[in-house]
């Protein structure tokens, strides 16, 4: 096998300089940002007191605790855990539900194409992301202390903390919106509601029943966690197993939220190509 | 200019509207029945949930007044009168801050880490073997299902209280949701450089090293830096379970009803959160242009 000869490069070195002689700059500029990332890194590990001793002393008992997880078993309360996964399925459904609804409206003011004047719009999306910043634990937090314990909380802190992501997302649905059909209506002589209903609605509305579909999936998740605080459901069932050492009760309960979760998921997307056909969800 | 509109005979448009008529009134039962659907399940999730109105209305008052109340020092005046009152531990609630963002930013870089090991194994077309593949894929799903709080409850036992727990359940949690989006940019890659650089003679690494990473680290990053922000918003609720950043000290104002409290550490917040959108937003349409921001 003969060797090719090397080509040669001047008159390219000479044609592209930026190619092949990149200013020292840019070519620190990656290693002098990963050696900072890590020094952050380890400098958060110092921080925040991991130590080999007590890694290897806690994957210790994590392996304890595994063990002693298996096989999964509820014992005699099976039943309660069953309504308990009901209960969070429903808070997921009718919490998602009520915030969709409450948001579609708010939706049109953070607009563009709706609401033209900043001045309406601006206060709208702030009030919307300092919504969504806070937990949803934290909503479920409050309303504890509003109506008392119970999954009744859990559905009020999923239809707060949803409110502001959906109101995010319908209005960015809308502001996607094709304008055509809007001028079409017009141009046929539809007030401002007809263009609404009939130039924007069917575009905007197999979208939003998407993302509504796609944030009961996920909230099934959530809901599972807000028990955890008091708020009803299966988490409060997880999180008194797990402060008692129950474990092979607890290994049940997080087999039974994986079934749930899945699921739900298989549902969900049946449903979502049924609606908006087989096309990926944004 | 007039322009002639041709009307069909009678006939003809009888039937067409015949049809026209009941391909609208199939749409519409169809759509009345889902309603329909709809609305029972909501009622069994309502009796589900215990959903009482009632109290709702008779205790709504207080939601209103729970903001009220938080935004009320304990001499009574409003807390903008006096931000040195209100703000009073400043000191010990930033240093809980900087914790819980060291949390996420260490929970992140090491789910980034593993996912970033893990993900080729994950990709249908990079990955080495359908078993292999199969595995990998269930774990991902295993650690992305499971809250991460729920991880906490258990690492907090494993581990000890501590941020150390909250940084593990992190760090799990972003390795499954990481590792999916990943192994679908990859899956989404352009096979052709691969297959330039196998015919060189090169190995599975070097065909990894050099073909795909190329082509998928700047979407690696923007989702990285994603996460990172969902992640600080994770971390500030860990202590809610002893493991660690300020989600302890919320906890303790709100279940102790130091109302002003709550309202200065949920302001912090949101201003940290909202800082770290933004930087991250920046840095990402910095990084990469606009079009790979999602």
């Amino acid at each position: 096998m003969s060797q090719m000869p090397r080509p040669d490069t001047t008159e390219l070195r000479a044609k592209y300089p930026g190619v092949f002689e990149r200013p020292a700059s840019a070519r620190l500029a990656m290693p002098a940002m990963i050696a900072a990332a890590l020094a952050i890194f380890v400098f958060g590990l110092v921080d925040l007191d991991f130590s080999p001793s007590r890694l290897i002393a806690g994957l210790g008992q994590l392996g304890w605790i595994t063990m002693l997880m298996l096989p999964p078993n509820p014992g005699s309360s099976f039943p309660l855990y069953m309504q308990a996964l009901g209960e969070t399925l429903s808070i997921a459904v009718l919490g998602t539900t009520l915030a969709a609804v409450l948001a579609l409206p708010v939706s049109l003011l953070a607009a563009r194409n709706i609401i033209p004047s900043n001045l309406i719009r601006f206060p709208v999306r702030r009030f919307l992301d300092s919504i969504r910043g806070v937990d949803t634990l934290i909503w479920a937090l409050v309303w504890i202390n509003v109506v008392g314990l119970g999954p009744f909380a859990g559905v009020l802190a999923i239809m707060v903390s949803d409110f502001g992501a959906f109101g995010k997302l319908f209005s960015e649905a809308i502001e996607a919106a094709d304008r055509k059909q809007v001028e079409g209506i017009r141009a046929s002589g539809g007030n401002a509601l007809h263009e609404i209903r009939f130039g924007l609605l069917p575009q905007v509305l197999p979208v939003i029943a998407g993302q509504v579909l796609y944030f009961i999936e996920s909230n099934t998740r959530s809901a599972t966690i807000i028990g955890i605080v008091g708020a009803g459901g299966i988490g409060l069932q997880l999180a008194e197993q797990i402060r008692v050492l129950e474990w092979q009760k607890v290994s049940f309960l997080i087999l039974m939220i994986l079934i749930a979760v899945a699921a739900i998921d298989f549902i969900s997307s049946k449903l979502r190509f049924a609606i908006i056909g087989q096309r990926a969800v944004v | 200019m007039a322009t002639a509109v041709s009307i069909l005979p009678a006939q003809q448009l009888a039937t067409l509207e015949d049809a026209y008529r009941k391909s609208v009134a199939r749409k519409r039962l169809k759509a009345a029945l889902a309603t329909a659907a709809f609305c029972a399940v909501l009622v069994i999730a309502a009796f589900g949930a215990e959903v009482n109105l009632r109290t709702l209305f008779t205790y709504f008052g207080n939601f209103v007044s729970y903001f009220d109340r938080i935004l009320t020092l304990d001499s009574g005046a409003r807390v903008w009168t006096d931000p040195a009152e209100w703000f009073w531990g400043w000191h010990k609630w930033l240093k809980m801050l900087g914790e819980t963002i060291l949390i996420s930013y260490v929970g992140t870089l090491t789910g980034a880490v593993l996912a970033f090991a893990l993900n080729f194994f994950a990709a249908q077309n990079t990955s080495p073997g359908p078993w292999v593949r199969f595995t990998i894929r269930r774990l991902l799903e295993f650690a992305r299902t499971v809250p991460g709080i729920v991880f906490a409850l258990i690492f907090v036992i494993a581990f000890g209280l501590g941020p150390m727990a909250g940084v593990l359940a992190i760090a799990i949690h972003t390795t499954g949701a990481l590792g999916k989006l990943f192994a679908e940019i990859v899956e989404n890659a352009d096979m052709k450089p691969v297959e330039g650089i196998r015919s060189t003679g090169a190995s599975w690494l070097s065909c990894m090293r050099f073909a795909v990473l190329p082509q998928v680290s700047a979407g690696y990053a923007s989702y990285a830096l994603l996460r990172f922000e969902i992640n600080v918003r994770e971390a500030s609720v860990m202590g809610f379970v002893g493991a660690g950043g300020i989600g302890q000290e919320l906890v303790v104002a709100i279940r102790k009803f130091y109302y002003s409290d709550v309202s200065a550490i949920l302001i912090t917040i949101i201003v940290t959160v909202f800082i770290i959108d933004i930087s991250t937003g920046w840095l990402r349409g910095r990084l990469f242009g606009k079009e790979t921001r999602r």
